[in-house]
């Protein structure tokens, strides 16, 4: 049987490069649970997707009173319902660590270039996703949520308004725009996300896994030429992020049936009111995961910039995400993982930590208010914002000249 | 494993950060979805006086008599007012624009105003109604200033007056609410029909909150035994490595 088909297709093959054969470095620690944990999140946001579908109905009439069809004459729809809405915030959750990790033990430099790059595409296109998912409920934070988004292609100039006009549909966020962005939520970037996720995948298992340590495994290899510090994926790595997964749905769950608006930070009190064009909520913000690079945009205030301080802080935001994506050449470091950097790395990585953390606080803050101390919200977004760009801009510079440990011949624990 | 605990508790206590935000005072209610007496009355109220103006449009008549125990007979009877069926949606009759003409804005719909604007708020502007001869109901709020609606329940609660004091900038705050006319119900009783009420409502706006914390527990079981097993299988496999 398993003979008919490997004649026919690379079953057994695939299995071999990919899992049973796939030598996977065996320092693995904490931070390496998060690329496994992202899939399964992506498989059951899908699942959810396809059942919240069902009982959906993209239509601004309709919408919102669908949702809460789901929520009570459903059997089950809630329990769907709060696994989708939590399922997006912890995917995040789980990205960012992911992304960390890269940070942390320098995965995305050299020959992991792009699988860095192809990580950076899935970012912004789940950011995409997560953007569009939100205006599906109808809420009215999910409406002027959209309407301040959609209005920041606006700033372009000469083509910004006609831009935002054809993203809309309308002259407004309307019927036109949810049923877009229904189709684009459901079909486009899922198939998107899925398609890149594998190139993701395809591209590390070529250059294959770093590891806490930064050092080459394949250096040292057995008579057979197996790798002597690396394990199969499967049965090791399988068996291991099964524990990793339950400790995740552990977490999952608990917010799924104890806390599922999360305090106001995965489900919004404003989103319990259907969109209303004649009632903006008093503050307009997105959910956490967007408040860093929100916070960003509303950080350029200086009106006297050429084009107006609105566009300055299209181009802050777009370029802060660009800095990610250049990050494998502003990385001079001879080594990789932050267990033999010098202290500069060390330094930046916390600071840029830290301006990240105050800049997703204060996305959530309105910008006038005073909600650390002694200035306003939005002088610290400033003074972060900064802080933000210099850890990229100073990059080359700093660790160039920063005292790197030597790296060890094989791995450590 | 201590660190995944350590991470778990921190998660959690995120969220608990988060819900203590807001700008009233708002005096706190004590939710309790398990007391099913509580629903009962508070869903009696509801239909009396609540729906006569405002619907709860995503809610349906027998979905309630199910979760809280109310018999067909009891609903057709003495809680279905305004529908025939009990499969129907707990629609008000009053017509939105007559409801303009009146008040001069079509009432809000009351399903969700738990989750968003919190039980608190809900037992609060309840029992914040004033008499106050410069708007057109001649009832004000104190903590949803010019509100539209008037007192619905002012013979059970009494008209109560509002006595602010104005700092030397002329800034009017308020002081104590003082009683100007006998009611039915003693403050005491008033306040416990109004946590009835808000209780209800809670249970209106999320009805999956009766059982949600039932089956999390056994998940919450269920994923710890999982944990255990999967730390095991892991440590059995991992035995040769190292």
């Amino acid at each position: 049987m398993s003979n008919w088909i490997d004649d026919r297709f690379p079953a057994t093959k695939v299995w071999e490069e990919h899992f049973s054969k796939y030598f996977a470095p065996k320092n693995f620690n904490f931070w390496y649970y998060f690329g496994g944990i992202a899939v399964v999140v992506l498989v059951l946001q899908i699942l959810t997707g396809i059942f919240l579908t069902m009982h959906y109905k993209p239509d601004a009439q309709l919408a919102f009173a669908s949702v809460e069809h789901i929520m009570r004459d459903v059997p089950g729809g809630w329990f769907i319902r709060y696994m989708h809405s939590t399922g997006a915030s912890l995917f995040f959750v789980v990205v960012y660590m992911h992304m960390f990790r890269g940070l942390l033990y320098g995965s995305f430099k050299g020959p992991r270039e792009l699988v860095w790059i192809i990580g950076m595409v899935i970012f912004v296109a789940l950011m995409a996703e997560a953007f569009m998912g939100y205006l599906l409920p109808w809420g009215n934070m999910s409406y002027w949520g959209a309407q301040v988004i959609i209005s920041l292609f606006g700033a372009i100039p000469i083509i910004g308004d006609g831009l935002s006009e054809w993203i809309r549909g309308d002259f407004v966020v309307s019927d036109a725009t949810l049923n877009r962005f229904f189709a684009f939520h459901v079909i486009l970037l899922p198939l998107l996300l899925a398609l890149l996720v594998y190139l993701h995948i395809v591209a590390l298992h070529k250059v294959g896994s770093n590891n806490p340590d930064g050092i080459d495994v394949k250096k040292h290899k057995d008579e057979n030429g197996k790798p002597l510090d690396a394990i199969p994926f499967h049965p090791y790595y399988t068996v291991k992020d099964m524990f990793g997964l339950s400790v995740f749905f552990m977490l999952f769950f608990g917010i799924v049936f104890f806390v599922p608006e999360f305090g106001g930070w995965f489900l919004e009190k404003d989103n319990f009111t259907p969109a209303n064009i004649l009632q903006t909520p008093p503050d307009i913000v997105p959910l956490w995961y967007f408040t860093p690079f929100y916070s960003i945009l509303r950080a350029v205030t200086w009106e006297w910039l050429p084009g107006g301080a609105k566009l300055w802080g299209v181009l802050a935001m777009g370029l802060s995400l660009a800095m990610l994506f250049l990050l494998p050449w502003l990385d001079r470091a001879k080594v990789r993982s932050i267990r033999y950097r010098g202290y500069m790395y060390k330094t930046a990585l916390t600071i840029f930590v830290i301006a990240f953390v105050i800049l997703g606080y204060l996305g959530t803050k309105h910008p006038a208010h005073i909600d650390l101390f002694i200035f306003e919200n939005v002088i610290w977004a400033q003074v972060c914002m900064v802080l933000y760009f210099l850890f990229f801009l100073l990059m080359p510079w700093y660790t160039s000249r920063d005292t790197s440990k030597a790296e060890p011949d094989r791995v450590t624990g | 494993m201590k660190k995944t605990v350590a991470l778990l508790l921190f998660f959690y206590s995120v969220a608990g950060f988060a819900a203590g935000s807001g700008g009233l005072k708002l005096d706190h209610v004590n939710v309790d979805l398990s007391d099913t007496p509580s629903l009962q009355r508070g869903a009696r109220i509801f239909v009396n006086f609540c729906l006569s103006c405002h619907s709860a449009s995503y809610m349906r008549y027998n979905r309630m008599a199910e979760d809280l125990g109310i018999s067909d007979e009891i609903l057709r009877e003495s809680l279905m007012f305004a529908a025939d069926k009990p499969g129907e949606l707990m629609e008000s009759t009053m017509p939105v624009e007559d409801a303009k003409k009146w008040f001069g804005t079509a009432p809000p719909d009351l399903s969700l105003v738990s989750r968003s604007r919190g039980p608190d708020y809900i037992y609060t502007y309840m029992r914040s109604f004033y008499l106050d001869e410069g708007t057109p109901s001649g009832w004000n709020n104190t903590i949803f200033p010019n509100v539209a609606m008037p007192h619905a329940m002012y013979e059970w609660q009494g008209n109560q007056r509002a006595i602010f004091s104005t700092d030397s900038d002329g800034n009017k705050t308020f002081e104590r609410f003082e009683l100007v006319k006998e009611a039915e119900l003693s403050p005491e009783e008033y306040d416990d029909a109004m946590r009835d009420l808000t209780n209800f409502m809670v249970y209106l706006g999320e009805p999956a909150k009766l059982v949600r914390y039932r089956y999390g527990f056994w998940v919450m079981m269920f994923m710890l035994l999982l944990i255990g097993l999967t730390y095991f299988l892991k440590k059995e496999f991992w035995r040769d490595v190292h």
